[in-house]
């Protein structure tokens, strides 16, 4: 565990790498897990993914000091590949319609179902790219793809914050 | 409440079925004149990707195609790629996925009981409205779900996508120890389902009734799950290798996906139902008292009424996974080897929705040389038609907010997997 971080922590990626950009969340987390022996800030973050079903979202961050969640968005205010940063009071921004992939109930609405169950994470922070393409396929648009670094750097700089 | 006799109703997406995918009905006076199921891409991507990969790999990649259903992708994969190598895997292993696949339909049917479907019958618009209300019960499905899932990360490696399954068997058995802890949660939510199941059973059903054809698995002796021939309500049986013989597959003009039926006959429907119906004899004698005592007939066919068969197989499900615990006995390996062959095989298994077939062609090296999967939403597709024809014409005196609400209940019947067979699911309703 990160000595300077009291907590668990988790980073949860959620999407189908079968779906073009919604495979960025399990992409992101692919590599956070290749680098997790050498970067001492993943040291003890439990790395995850997820296909957005909300019970299962809830489960894998009931009880834990830090969640962040790594999915693509879908977004007609931002061009491809813009990056978000939501902390758990500006969710509501992740309405319905934002929802990308094949996920049943958005996150926004997970995160609300985790509210009322009184099941959420003490900080949830939301890293999101906008994305174009959630049919089937592999591969991530270049948009996307360019934006994975950034993302990546940034996950390990929230671990790490005491 | 408005009654014009020309106006359109858009619904951008209908609410709490897997995935998404469009519902438009038009009606005209009083007669409804056209209800269609647009399905824009079933799993041909699938298929075609599974064109030139090794024998091995249907399993891993199938399961990817759902993350409510990934046990019966690779169930269905395994089944069809061993019987075209000719290979049995050891009856302890085969015990070992009917307990995997128990932990996916607990998982499966109590999302949908809970989250998805429940909140119709209360009058919830969401389960995050009857969370609010009632958080006891979303509580209860939750803690029944995570059981489920618990017997999936114990033997998949993972709950979803699981990793640990493999044509022939899995990497790695779990011990007699590892399995024992499992007993007691799943003791626990086998109490909860048949709360669950008395719970259900007390909700106000609408009088309807349709006289589709069933269509399940059945395999005497026992409630089939993972294998089994292929039964009817009309008595035709016949095995899965002769699917594609019974079931044809036809283009409809409104839809790029095909319309599955029964050659010589017409639609049908596969799913909980559908298995009750064909195999009720054969539930768990727990299973038989809950379903008695939930008024459930001989047959199920109200399909409002598959709320309460979701709820009994839930039970089942339990009292399977805990019998299949305590006479558990490590296999003596873990898997077989399948040594590929040039064949065609096939599998169907029990899926939460219904019977999902698989076909394979190999050549002699192992390569995948055709692929065919056949989902059951898109079996259902007609049937779901036919329900909302009848039921909608039967209900015009409805505004249009109630009438699309019941439109979408009606479709939740049969728990459409979408994420399966389409992508997005709009719903229009067109009067004029």
């Amino acid at each position: 565990m990160n000595p300077h971080h009291a907590g668990p922590r988790v980073v949860i990626g959620v999407g189908n790498d079968y779906r073009r950009d919604d495979g960025l969340g399990p992409l992101v987390v692919a590599a956070l897990a290749g680098r997790q022996a050498d970067d001492p800030r993943l040291s003890g973050v439990d790395l995850r993914v997820s296909d957005g079903e909300p019970t299962r979202l809830i489960d894998l961050w009931t009880g834990t000091d830090l969640a962040i969640v790594i999915d693509a968005v879908l977004d007609d205010n931002h061009h491809a590949g813009h990056r978000h940063e939501l902390a758990l009071d500006a969710l509501d921004r992740l309405a319905d319609d934002h929802s990308a992939g094949s996920h049943a109930i958005s996150l926004g609405s997970t995160v609300a179902l985790g509210q009322a169950l009184g099941r959420l994470p003490r900080r949830l922070i939301v890293l999101a790219v906008s994305g174009t393409e959630f049919g089937f396929g592999q591969g991530l648009t270049p948009p996307v793809a360019a934006a994975v670094p950034a993302v990546i750097e940034r996950a390990c700089e929230l671990v790490a914050e005491p | 409440m408005s009654h014009r006799a020309d106006r359109t109703l858009d619904v951008r997406s209908l609410a709490r079925v897997e995935g998404e995918g469009a519902m438009h009905v038009r009606v005209r006076g009083d007669t409804v004149e056209d209800v269609r199921l647009d399905i824009y891409e079933p799993p041909r991507f699938f298929e075609a990707l599974l064109r030139g990969r090794r024998h091995t790999e249907p399993p891993d990649i199938t399961a990817r195609i759902c993350g409510i259903c990934p046990v019966a992708y690779q169930m269905s994969a395994c089944a069809a790629i061993e019987d075209a190598c000719g290979v049995t895997v050891d009856p302890a292993v085969a015990d070992l996925r009917r307990l995997l696949y128990c932990g996916e339909w607990i998982e499966s049917h109590t999302l949908h009981i809970y989250l998805l479907h429940a909140p119709d019958f209360l009058g919830y618009p969401s389960a995050l409205d009857m969370a609010k209300d009632r958080r006891d019960l979303v509580e209860r499905g939750l803690a029944m779900k995570k059981a489920g899932n618990e017997i999936l990360e114990l033997l998949g490696g993972r709950a979803i996508h699981p990793i640990n399954i493999r044509v022939g068997g899995f990497y790695r058995t779990p011990s007699r120890p590892e399995l024992a802890p499992l007993r007691g949660k799943l003791r626990i939510a086998l109490d909860q389902a048949l709360d669950t199941v008395r719970w259900v059973a007390g909700f106000d059903f609408p009088d309807f009734h349709h006289d589709h054809e069933l269509l399940a698995l059945v395999s005497p002796g026992r409630y089939a799950i993972e294998s089994g021939s292929i039964a009817t309500t009309a008595g035709l049986t016949f095995a899965a290798q002769q699917f594609e013989d019974h079931i044809v597959e036809e283009q409809v003009p409104h839809s790029t996906a095909l319309h599955a039926r029964l050659a010589g006959s017409g639609r049908y429907a596969v799913g909980p139902a559908a298995r009750y119906t064909l195999n009720r004899q054969w539930l768990s004698p727990l299973a038989l008292e809950a379903a008695d005592a939930a008024g459930l007939g001989a047959d199920c066919r109200n399909p409002y009424r598959s709320i309460v068969v979701r709820a009994v197989e839930t039970v089942y499900a339990l009292d399977e996974a805990i019998r299949l615990i305590d006479r558990y006995e490590p296999p003596a390996r873990p898997f077989v080897e399948v040594p590929p062959r040039e064949a065609v095989g096939y599998g169907a298994t029990e899926a939460p929705r219904g019977i999902l077939f698989h076909r394979y062609g190999l050549d002699a090296d192992g390569l995948i040389t055709s692929a065919r999967i056949v989902p059951p939403t898109s079996q259902n597709q007609a049937s779901i038609e036919d329900d909302l024809r009848r039921y909608v014409a039967s209900r015009l005196d409805l505004d249009d907010e109630h009438l699309t609400w019941q439109c979408e209940q009606a479709i939740r019947n049969y728990d459409p997997c979408i994420s399966c067979s389409t992508h997005f699911l709009d719903l229009t309703v067109e009067r004029r």
